[in-house]
C-alpha cells in the first residue's frame, strides 16, 4: 500500500530483530506502578537509601579533586587495573580466584552479558537457560538472534537431568548449543538457589558436553543465612565465565560490573568492549575503587542483607497469611525475588490491569520466558518497598486474585483473547 | 498567562497522557513564548498547588477514568478555574460509550447495535446463557470492549462464539461493565472537531489501516505499524457525511472546544458512530494532531486560542 503515512520514514529499513521492539499495553501499565499510591512489587531497584550517602559524596568528590584528570579521561578498554585487583577481593567471597588480567570491567554486568553473547553466538545458535530466566538476558539472546531453550528448575534450581536431556535433544536436532546461562544463587526471577551437589553435577554435565557456562551472580553476596554460596567458577576457571556486579552491593546507578573469563575469551571480550563503548566510565570505576579502598564495604553488604531479609520476611509472612488456597511461592534464601504460582487456571498477564487498578503491581511470568510460558506465574520483588508497604501490597494482591478466581468461575476461563505482545517487563528505572 | 497542563493520573493510559501533555505543553510554549506553561500530574499535591499558585487556565489532557469521566473536571469547575475542553457533565455522557451511543442514536446518527452488561449480571445469571442471548441478538462478529476507557485497552473482535468468554475476561480487566457491539466492516476513520471564533469546524478524517484486524494499543503507539491516510480515501460526499457525524456528536452531547469522534464507514458509504473522546490523544502517533498537520493548523496556536477562549468565558 502506498500514499499513506506510517509516521516513521525508516520503517522498511529496520533489521528484522527490531520488529519485536513495540509499544506494549502491559509495559504501559508499569507507568502507573511508579505512582506512590501503588505498591510496586514489580521492579528490581536496589534500596540505595541504605547507603551512607554522605560518605559516598565525599568519595566521589575526592576522586574528582585528587584524580580528576584521570577520572574524566578515556581509560583502558579492559578497565582500571586497581579496580580489577579489588574485584578479586570481592569475588574471593564466593571462592573465585583469578589474576587481575582475567577480569574485564563493564558498564554493569548487563554489558558483559551482551559482549559474551556477541563473541560466542551466531544467529540460530542455541542458548540453554533456566525456566524461567532473567528477562535482561533473554533480551540480549534475542538481539543476537539466538534460539533460547528453557530447562526446568525445581526448588534447588536447574535440574541436572533436564539439562543433560536438553543438550542431547538439541544436538540430536542438529543444532549447536553454545552456552548454558545460569543464575545459581538467589535466582531472578525464581528466588531459588543451587546447592553444592547440584552445582557439581551441572558443572560436570557442561564439562562433559564441552559447553561453556555463563554464570550470572549479581546477588551472590546477598544471602540471608551463613556463608555466600560458592560460585561455579570457583571450581573451573576454563569452563565458566563469571559475571559480577556492584549494582546490588554498592549502587546500580554507578553501572559497574565485570566478567571473569579464561584468557582467550577475555582477549575477545576486551576487543568487543572497545568496539561497543571504547571503555567503561573512568569516573564510575575510580569512585567504586575509592569506595572499596576507604569504606567498610563488607559491613555495608551486611546492612543490605539485613534490610532485604526483613523485607523477605514481611513478604513471606503476608503471603502465608493472605493468599487464597492453591497459590504457591518460592522461599528465597537471599536476593530480591519470590516466584509465585497462581491457583490453577489463572492468568497473571490478564490479571495485571485489575491489579494496577487495585494499586498493586507485579511482573507477569511471561516476561521471563521466550516461548509464551509463565502465564500462571508472577514475580514478586521485595527489595524496594518498606515492610509495611509490602504487607499492604500482598493484601491488595490477595483481593485481586480472589476477584480473578470469581471471574474465572463466571466465564470458565481467565485468559484474554489474543496474545499481549511486546515487552512485558518494566523499564529499569521503575520501582 | 499562566497555563497548567494536566496529564498523567492513575489510569491505564497514564503513559499516553503524559506524552500528550508534554506535546501540547511544548507546542503552547513555542506558540506563546511569554506564557508560563507548566505540566502537572494529578496527585495529592495538585489541589494545594492550584490554591497557592492559581493558574489562569487549565488544559486537562488526562485519558481514561477521572480524566475523561468528568470527575476531575467537576473539581476544576468547583474551584472556578477556566479550563479547555468539555464540561464535567458532558464528559460524563461522552465517556460512557453505551450512554453516548444511545444519545446519538436517538438523534438519528447510525451506530452499531450493542448491549452493555456489568460483571455482576454474568455472575448472577450465568455467563453461558447471557452470552448466548447477546450473540443470538447481535450476531457475530462482535466487538467487545469496556464501556469506559480508551486506547483500545481490553478491546477485541470476536468471530466465533467460543472466543467470547476470553474476550469478556480481557475487557473486564479494564472495567466492571462491558460493551458488546455488532461488528461493522468498513473503513475506520477518526474525525477531529474544534471550536474557533464561534465556529465549529471538522477536520478531514484520518483513515486508519492497522497491520492486523484491530487498531490496538501496539498499533496505536508503535510508529510504523499502522498506515494513516489524511484525508481519508473517501468520496467527497462520504467524507462530508463523516464530518457531519462528528459535528453532530459534538453538538448533541454538548461538548466544548475539541473532541475526536471515531467512525466506521461501511461499504455503502454510511458512517457509523463508535465513540467520542473529550481529551483526544496528542502523542506523536495520535490522530487529532495528524489531522491538524494536514489542515495546516498549528497545535500550539489552536491550544492557545482555546486557552484564551476559556479565560474569556471564565469557566
Amino acid at each position: 500500500m502506498s500514499g499513506g503515512s506510517r509516521l516513521d520514514p525508516w520503517v522498511d529499513s529496520y533489521a528484522s530483530r527490531a520488529h519485536a521492539m513495540r509499544a506494549s499495553e502491559i509495559r504501559a501499565l508499569f507507568a502507573v506502578a511508579s505512582r506512590p499510591e501503588v505498591v510496586s512489587l514489580a521492579g528490581g531497584m536496589p534500596f540505595v537509601q541504605a547507603l551512607p550517602l554522605d560518605m559516598l559524596t565525599e568519595t566521589a568528590q575526592r576522586v574528582l579533586v585528587e584524580r580528576g584528570a584521570q577520572a574524566l579521561q578515556y581509560g583502558s578498554g579492559q578497565g582500571d587495573v586497581t579496580l580489577r585487583e579489588q574485584i578479586l577481593e570481592v569475588t574471593g567471597e564466593v571462592g573465585v580466584t583469578a589474576h587481575p588480567d582475567d577480569i574485564i570491567v563493564t558498564t554493569g554486568s548487563q554489558m558483559a552479558l551482551d559482549l559474551v553473547t556477541r563473541v560466542f553466538c551466531d544467529p540460530g545458535d542455541v542458548v540453554l537457560v533456566e525456566a524461567p530466566s532473567y528477562v535482561g538476558a533473554l533480551g540480549v539472546f534475542q538481539a543476537y538472534e539466538c534460539e533460547v531453550v528453557h530447562v526446568a528448575m525445581d526448588d534447588e534450581g536447574l535440574i541436572p537431568a533436564a539439562l543433560a536431556e536438553a543438550i542431547a535433544t538439541t544436538r540430536a536436532a542438529g543444532k549447536r548449543v553454545k552456552m548454558i546461562y545460569t543464575i545459581p544463587s538467589f535466582h531472578n526471577p525464581a528466588g531459588v538457589t543451587q546447592g553444592p551437589a547440584r552445582r557439581a553435577e551441572i558443572l560436570a554435565i557442561a564439562q562433559s558436553a564441552g559447553i561453556v557456562i555463563l554464570e550470572d551472580d549479581p546477588y551472590g553476596l546477598l544471602g540471608f543465612e551463613g556463608e555466600p554460596p560458592r560460585a561455579l567458577r570457583a571450581d573451573d576457571g576454563e569452563a565458566v565465565i563469571y559475571l559480577g556486579s556492584f549494582s546490588k552491593t554498592i549502587a546500580s546507578g554507578l553501572r559497574v560490573g565485570w566478567a571473569v573469563a579464561p584468557h582467550g575469551v577475555r582477549e575477545k571480550l576486551v576487543l568487543a568492549a572497545e568496539a561497543a563503548v571504547l571503555c567503561p566510565s573512568n569516573y564510575a570505576q575510580l569512585t567504586v575503587s575509592e569506595y572499596l579502598a576507604t569504606q567498610p564495604w563488607r559491613e555495608q553488604i551486611k546492612t543490605f542483607r539485613e534490610v532485604y531479609r526483613e523485607r523477605r520476611d514481611a513478604l513471606l509472612e503476608s503471603l502465608q497469611a493472605l493468599m487464597p488456597e492453591g497459590t504457591r511461592w518460592t522461599i528465597p534464601a537471599g536476593g530480591f525475588y519470590s516466584w509465585l504460582t497462581l491457583p490453577e487456571g489463572l492468568d497473571a498477564t490478564a490479571m495485571l490491569p485489575r491489579a494496577v487498578a487495585n494499586l498493586v503491581a507485579y511482573v507477569p511470568g511471561t516476561g521471563f520466558y521466550s516461548n509464551g510460558e509463565g502465564r500462571q506465574n508472577l514475580r514478586l520483588s521485595y527489595c524496594y518497598p518498606e515492610p509495611e508497604r509490602i504487607r499492604e501490597g500482598v493484601r491488595r494482591l490477595a483481593q485481586v486474585i480472589e476477584g480473578e478466581l470469581e471471574l474465572t468461575q463466571t466465564f470458565g476461563t481467565s485468559h484474554m483473547l489474543g496474545d499481549v505482545s511486546g515487552t512485558s517487563v518494566p523499564s529499569p528505572d521503575l520501582q | 498567562m499562566h497555563v497548567l497542563v494536566l496529564s498523567g493520573g492513575l489510569s491505564a493510559e497514564r503513559d499516553v497522557s503524559l506524552r500528550s501533555g508534554r506535546r501540547v505543553a511544548g507546542a503552547l510554549r513555542a506558540a506563546r513564548p511569554d506564557w508560563e506553561v507548566v505540566e502537572h500530574d494529578v496527585d495529592a499535591v495538585l489541589l494545594s498547588r492550584l490554591q497557592q499558585h492559581r493558574p489562569d487556565c487549565i488544559v486537562p489532557l488526562l485519558h481514561g477514568a477521572a480524566g475523561e469521566d468528568g470527575a476531575l473536571r467537576d473539581v476544576i469547575e468547583s474551584l472556578g478555574i477556566p479550563f479547555v475542553g468539555s464540561t464535567a457533565a458532558a464528559s460524563r455522557l461522552a465517556f460512557d460509550k453505551a450512554v453516548a451511543k444511545e444519545l446519538v442514536a436517538q438523534a438519528g446518527v447510525r451506530t452499531p447495535a450493542c448491549v452493555s452488561i456489568p460483571q455482576s449480571t454474568f455472575r448472577e445469571l450465568g455467563a453461558g446463557g447471557v452470552l448466548d442471548a447477546v450473540a443470538g441478538r447481535l450476531g457475530l462478529p462482535l466487538v467487545v470492549k469496556p464501556t469506559k476507557g480508551g486506547s483500545s485497552l481490553g478491546t477485541s473482535i470476536v468471530h466465533v462464539a467460543a472466543d467470547l468468554p476470553a474476550a469478556m475476561v480481557g475487557a473486564f480487566a479494564y472495567g466492571d461493565v462491558v460493551l458488546m457491539e455488532s461488528y461493522v466492516s468498513g473503513v475506520e476513520v477518526a474525525l477531529g472537531v474544534f471550536e474557533r471564533e464561534d465556529d465549529l469546524l471538522a477536520l478531514s478524517g484520518v483513515e486508519i489501516v492497522p497491520e492486523g484486524d484491530l487498531y490496538d494499543y501496539e498499533a496505536r503507539y508503535t510508529a510504523g505499524t499502522t498506515e494513516f491516510f489524511c484525508p481519508a480515501r473517501l468520496t467527497d460526499a462520504v467524507a462530508e457525511a463523516a464530518q457531519a457525524v462528528a459535528l453532530n456528536v459534538h453538538l448533541l452531547l454538548g461538548l466544548r472546544d475539541w473532541s475526536r469522534t471515531d467512525v466506521i464507514v461501511d461499504a455503502d458509504g454510511t458512517p457509523w458512530f463508535l465513540e467520542v473522546n473529550v481529551a483526544p490523544g496528542m502523542t506523536e502517533t495520535s490522530l487529532f494532531p495528524q489531522a491538524l498537520v494536514a489542515a495546516d493548523v498549528s497545535l500550539g496556536e489552536l491550544t492557545a486560542d482555546l486557552v484564551e477562549g476559556a479565560v474569556s468565558r471564565g469557566r
